[in-house]
């Protein structure tokens, strides 16, 4: 799992049946100090996340179990971070 | 996922035949400003995309679990037709103010 950042949202009115009813957010990588790391893409999310969240996600075939149905997604969020220790930091 | 611009159609008779009926598109993928980025991808369509139309596409094993490539050889899927996308509270992408589609 990588973390990131909600930074969007997308609305597709024609989707795949399964993705009926998917949140899906722009979400930003980001290193662990929440610094921008890499290119925005576009995620599920199956734990209510919202804008400005910071968060961590899967990618690949595992994002697709994250929700009912198995949609076609590569790529979804799966936890929001509420506090992290990093050891040495701080 | 990843946002792609619909820019073709592949045609091939000789194919897995698996394939047999689904559409191959080609798609340019873009980056977050929607300027292209990286070589074009052929990509089944589960939506019935059209040329131009800004798409969601989803890549590897996740592929192939729509109805359209369950079970097909297939590592890339267009899985919605975008409508709108917010960034920071702003529209950065309005289907309806789309000059990249081609409307018949």
């Amino acid at each position: 799992m990588y973390p990131g950042k909600v930074i969007g949202r997308v609305v597709c009115s024609v989707k795949t049946p399964e993705l009926e009813g998917v949140k899906l957010l722009i979400l930003q990588p980001t290193d662990w100090e929440q610094k921008p790391d890499g290119d925005p893409l576009v995620v599920g999310d199956c734990v209510g996340s919202g804008a400005g969240e910071f968060v961590f996600y899967v990618q690949a075939r595992e994002a697709a179990v994250t929700l009912p149905g198995i949609p076609a997604i590569d790529a979804a969020i799966v936890g929001i971070i509420d506090g992290l220790t990093l050891e040495g930091a701080g | 996922m990843k946002f792609a611009r619909v820019i073709g159609n592949t045609v091939a008779t000789q194919k897995d035949e698996r394939f047999d009926g689904r559409t191959m598109l080609v798609i340019q993928p873009v980056d977050i400003h929607f300027q292209p980025e990286g070589s074009y991808l052929v990509a089944i369509d589960a939506v019935q995309a059209g040329e131009g139309e800004l798409v969601l596409y989803a890549t590897g094993s996740s592929a192939r679990q729509t109805d359209v490539t369950k079970d097909r050889p297939c590592d890339c899927v267009i899985i919605g037709i975008v409508d709108l996308v917010e960034v920071k509270g702003s529209t950065i992408f309005d289907k309806s103010q789309d000059p990249g589609v081609k409307r018949t």
